[in-house]
This record gives C-alpha cells, sequence and structure tokens, in this order.
C-alpha cells in the first residue's frame, strides 16, 4: 500500500462544506476548531470560480514534525502524520511551519492562551488504545481501526474529495481527467462528470 | 628597551592578538537533526478485530495486515463513481 492521501478537485468541488461537516460531526471538533475547511477563489466569478476543501496533507516530508521542539509528532505505517496530546505544549511552532494552516488550536481560556493542538487525523485516531474512551477524547473517531476512510471523503456528495491509498485514488482521478476530454470550455458539469459517449452512426439506409 | 615599553608593546601584541581571533572564518551554518518521536507507542489498525466492532465498516482477518489493506482498497475504489454505475 503507497501512502494515504487527499486528493480535492477543483473541478467538482460546489463549496457545500459537506466535508467540514462531517469531519466536525464524527470527530465531534471543539468550537473554533476546523480540522478542515473549504477555501474559494474567485468567488462569484463566472467560470473562474474554484473551491477546494484543505485539511492536514499528510506530508511525506512534514515540516510540522520538524520543528516541533517536543517531537511529539509521529507517521504511520499508512503515512499518516498524527500526534500525541499528552506531549504538546500548544508552542504554535506547527502553525507556522504548515502550508496548510493545518494545526488549529484551541482556546484554552482568557487572554488568547492556547490549548493543545488539533488537526486532522485522517480518521485514524491517535496514540491511545485503539478505540478507546480516551482516544475519542482526544483524537476523535478511528475511523482506519473499523476499515473505513476518512469521513469527509467517504460523504462527499461530488466525490470531490478523494481520500485513501496514494495509488488507488490517482487511478480514479487519471480514469476521470481522461473522461473530461480538454480544451478551452474545461468548466462545467461536462468537464466535471464527463460528456456522454459519442453515439454511433447509423448504418446506412437506416431510418433517423 | 625600556621595561614600560616592553610591557606596552606586550600588552599590545596580547590585545591584538585577542581581538582578531574573533575575525577567522567558520562555517556558521547550523546542521539540523531529525527528531526522533517521544511519545506513546500506536497500536495497528489492522491489530483490530472487525468482528468486535459494531458498525464494521470491512471485513479483515485480525492482526493481517494485507488482508485489512485489501479490505480499505476495496472500500476505496467505491469512490470511483464510474465504476459504481456500470
Amino acid at each position: 500500500m503507497a501512502r494515504m492521501k487527499f486528493l480535492c478537485d477543483a473541478e467538482r468541488c460546489i463549496e457545500c462544506n459537506g466535508c467540514v461537516t462531517a469531519c466536525k460531526n464524527e470527530n465531534e471538533v471543539p468550537w473554533g476548531v476546523n480540522r478542515r475547511r473549504v477555501v474559494t477563489i474567485n468567488d462569484g466569478v463566472v467560470g473562474a470560480e474554484k473551491s477546494i476543501s484543505v485539511a492536514c496533507m499528510h506530508c511525506s516530508d512534514a515540516p510540522c514534525m520538524a520543528v516541533c521542539p517536543v517531537d511529539c509528532f509521529y507517521r504511520t505505517d499508512e503515512g499518516v502524520v498524527l500526534h500525541d496530546k499528552d506531549l504538546c505544549i500548544g508552542c504554535g511552532y506547527c502553525f507556522y511551519a504548515c502550508p496548510f494552516g493545518a494545526p488549529q488550536f484551541p482556546q484554552a481560556g482568557a487572554f488568547g492562551l492556547r490549548g493543545k493542538m488539533d488537526k486532522c487525523t485522517f480518521c485514524a485516531g491517535g496514540p491511545e488504545k485503539d478505540l478507546s474512551k480516551e482516544e475519542w477524547q482526544k483524537y476523535g473517531s478511528n475511523r482506519l481501526a473499523q476499515g473505513k476512510l476518512p469521513a469527509c471523503a467517504e460523504m462527499c456528495s461530488t466525490k470531490a474529495l478523494l481520500g485513501g491509498d496514494g495509488d488507488v485514488i490517482a487511478d480514479i482521478y487519471r480514469q476521470r481527467v481522461f473522461k473530461r476530454g480538454k480544451g478551452s470550455e474545461v468548466w462545467g458539469w461536462g468537464t466535471a462528470y464527463g460528456k456522454p459517449d459519442q453515439p454511433k452512426a447509423a448504418p446506412a439506409g437506416a431510418k433517423s | 628597551m625600556t621595561t614600560a615599553r616592553r610591557l606596552f608593546l606586550a600588552g599590545f601584541a596580547l590585545a591584538a592578538a585577542v581581538g582578531l581571533g574573533a575575525c577567522g572564518e567558520r562555517d556558521q551554518v547550523t546542521v539540523y537533526k531529525q527528531g526522533k518521536y517521544q511519545g506513546k507507542p500506536d497500536t495497528k489498525p489492522w491489530d483490530n478485530d472487525p468482528a468486535a466492532n459494531s458498525y464494521p465498516g470491512s471485513k479483515w482477518n485480525k492482526g493481517d495486515k494485507a488482508s485489512w489493506e485489501s479490505a480499505v482498497k476495496t472500500r476505496n475504489l467505491a469512490q470511483n463513481e464510474y465504476t459504481r454505475a456500470e
């Protein structure tokens, strides 16, 4: 198996925020923390508006791991970047290092005091006993331990957000791109879902 | 040469040696070392018993990584609506 990855298809994302809601619901993420969010550019410009769903990208060479002063990050065999909240000191270095703004910090008190870092776990829980109460309270759901994939990707209504084995989702996306074709008109329904196959030419002499 | 003059020259030489000693060119590039995870060990997803789950997503043999990967791949392919529609 390759590494677990997310892939968001900007041609399909309709900014419904269903992935954000699914993540919030699945992991009961606290108020003020968004493990996943949808970013839109050229909002309202016909043909130029693009949305993309962003969370932790579980980098192969993760900058958060490199800068953490207490070394609380680790990478699982499946390539998922996780962290130990018992070690995290809430310094925020990972937030500054991350190019995606994935690390989130719950407000732990008055005067903007930061709590321990929280981020997307690829629905893989954390370093507690799998499917235990402690794991649930600290890290949220562990769907990989149930043979499932992240809730955000599995429930995406347009299948813009793909999540899972990098090779598998790359194959899915490749097939999609081949189906779409290319050209200056590559936006809209035909681009997102592919154009219907060309009807076969009617045989000579047949009634039209 | 008077003693005072000798002392002055010796002091000057010493001060020059100390002062110019900082002018040497040394490699000042920091070598960063990759940290090592200091937290608790995590269990593998395939070490869980799928039968113990109230809402099982896939079926695999407990402890068998290959069967877990196969089960997750099958579920992964469900994200391809082209094959689902066929």
